[in-house]
């Protein structure tokens, strides 16, 4: 073999190695990003630790090393194993097993090393870690005119996070029934209401924010509210809409209702 | 065909060895091995198994005595790569580990520290007792490609590409924190070692070996074949090295005219010091370039 020849197949078995070398692992890349893409979807159960970043910022900082699950005195957060729905190795809690018992100090914030869970985190009580939903009111012995309140009672921000509201019961017609209602300014989604639901299946549960809260749009303003702050109302007074069937008068307000009424034009019928 | 190229009576690979220095010496890198690798992994196992908490964390990321954090660089390049910029802990955690490698040798990681390198070599153990020979090995240049297609697909995804699959974090993770199906990742590691691609894991698409590897350049510790005159031939230190190609350039002289194994793929595992009956190889540093 002639020299030349000799190192030409040797550049071709070269290009050749490289390019089954560079072939084969963008085949593995373009399998670990499509599976990537896949796996991050996190069940609405599974709850990240307080601080945590949003999902997308939480998987492209923590390094799954654990370090906040060694911290929590409670054995509250645990992580991932492989073929568990969650990205395997990242830390969560389920709050119908263990919730989350918002220690003063934030251990398992402080533990991390990345990021992924915030040391501006400082207030557990601002923590945001789901929100919880009274979700099948159903079956809730509140919303059926008992007085369970067990959820009410256990919550680590009684009366601010989770109140009691009064409503009628048409039920029984002479009770009252005592509804929790969840506010989301103040609930961190620790989850103790949905640990300590006596029913066998909780019916109030801590999601994800994402999954639990609508949002308002943008333009929206609330009369009420607006007047308050304004001092007067925005739209001027309130415009007189025409009475069906009188095109002649403006709606009559309030008491004027009755001696409107009595003035009905004489070719009005219903 | 007349010549014989193997030996007329197979004889298990060390056996000279063995019968000429004695079993402790044969086999006293593997076990200095051996115990460096068990007994880091017993410094992260102390706390979750006896309370003891010297070591917190795993591979990834770690925190030692409460003050000392070291972080995984690789794993660190791939959060920058997804677009998170890790606190200033992570980061000199990652420097420390860095540095460390850069200056002892990149590769020490693969075979003095990392996990999976005991169910590799365990796999070409099995192989070798039961005699399988060849396989469909992927070119030795996949790892490095896949290093940087991993970095390529963290920025694309945002997310640290690799752990998702590492079997190195995954087996380190399910050892120190309870594994789940991790045991089945690292069993198709064994697998993919014993029956289809001999050393195929370690040796060729491993990213993280390719990444330390690359921090290898600089490696202090280095193997020599300082006495290569007294090399008999027997081929056994390429039989048992993770990576024979490392061996040829300073135990026969070719492209260089020391006896230091300075290919930053070599592990420095001692392996070839072990297995040679003749002394030839001895763990130095790279400032040795004697011979005798």
């Amino acid at each position: 073999m002639r020299p030349n020849a000799r190192t030409a197949f040797d550049r071709r078995r070269f290009l050749q190695t490289a390019a089954g070398a560079a072939g084969g692992a963008c085949v593995l890349g373009l399998g670990l990003g499509l599976y990537a893409r896949q796996a991050r979807a996190l069940p609405a159960t599974a709850l990240r630790p307080p601080g945590a970043l949003t999902e997308a910022d939480f998987l492209a900082s923590c390094v799954r090393c654990g370090l906040c699950v060694r911290d929590c005195p409670f054995g509250t957060l645990k992580l991932a194993t492989p073929g568990d729905t969650v990205a395997s190795g990242t830390p969560y809690f389920e709050a119908r097993k263990v919730p989350c018992e918002m220690c003063d100090n934030i251990p398992c914030v402080k533990a991390c090393p990345t990021g992924a869970l915030d040391h501006g985190l400082s207030d557990i009580s601002k923590a945001q870690m789901g929100l919880a939903v009274l979700i099948d009111q159903e079956h809730c012995l509140n919303f059926l005119g008992l007085r369970c309140d067990v959820c009410y009672r256990v919550c680590p921000a009684i009366d601010k996070a989770i109140t009691l509201e009064t409503r009628h019961n048409p039920r029984s017609d002479r009770h009252a029934m005592l509804l929790p209602t969840v506010h989301s300014d103040a609930c961190t989604g620790c989850g103790k209401c949905e640990k300590s639901c006596v029913l066998p299946e909780a019916a109030i549960k801590v999601l994800p924010r994402k999954l639990a809260q609508g949002a308002p749009a943008a333009h929206y303003r609330k009369g009420w509210e607006e007047r308050e702050k304004a001092g007067h109302s925005l739209i001027g007074e309130q415009l007189k809409l025409p009475v069906r069937g009188r095109d002649d008068a403006a709606a009559p307000v309030s008491s004027a209702d009755t001696a409107a009424g009595q003035s009905l034009p004489a070719g009005w019928s219903p | 065909m007349n010549k014989v190229i193997a030996p007329a009576v197979a004889r298990p690979l060390g056996a000279e060895a063995i019968a000429d220095k004695g079993w402790w010496l044969a086999h006293k890198w593997l076990l200095l091995r051996r115990g460096s690798q068990f007994g880091l992994l017993a410094l992260f196992l102390l706390g979750p198994l006896a309370g003891v908490w010297i070591v917190k964390g795993n591979l990834a990321s770690s925190l030692t005595l409460g003050a000392l954090p070291l972080t995984d660089p690789l794993i660190f390049a791939q959060s920058l790569a997804a677009g998170h910029l890790p606190y200033r802990s992570a980061l000199i955690g990652a420097a420390i580990v860095l540095a460390f490698y850069l200056a002892v040798g990149g590769r020490l990681y693969c075979s003095w520290v990392c996990p999976v390198n005991l169910v590799t070599d365990a796999a070409a153990a099995l192989r070798r007792r039961l005699g399988l020979k060849g396989g469909r090995v992927p070119p030795e240049a996949t790892r490095r490609w896949l290093l940087a297609v991993v970095l390529v697909v963290s920025a694309l995804t945002g997310t640290i590409a690799w752990e998702w699959v590492n079997p190195v974090t995954m087996l380190h993770r399910a050892l120190v924190f309870g594994g789940g199906l991790a045991w089945g990742v690292v069993a198709a590691v064994f697998v993919y070692d014993l029956l289809v691609a001999p050393r195929g894991w370690c040796g060729h698409l491993c990213p993280v070996g390719a990444f330390y590897a690359l921090l290898g350049r600089t490696a202090i510790v280095r193997v020599s074949a300082n006495k290569r005159r007294a090399c008999d031939d027997c081929m056994d230190c390429f039989a048992v090295c993770p990576e024979p190609q490392v061996i040829r350039p300073a135990l026969k002289g070719e492209g260089q005219t020391h006896p230091l194994i300075l290919a930053p793929a070599c592990t420095s595992c001692g392996r070839c010091i072990d297995i040679c009956s003749k002394d030839v190889f001895a763990m130095t540093t790279r400032f040795n370039r004697s011979e005798s």
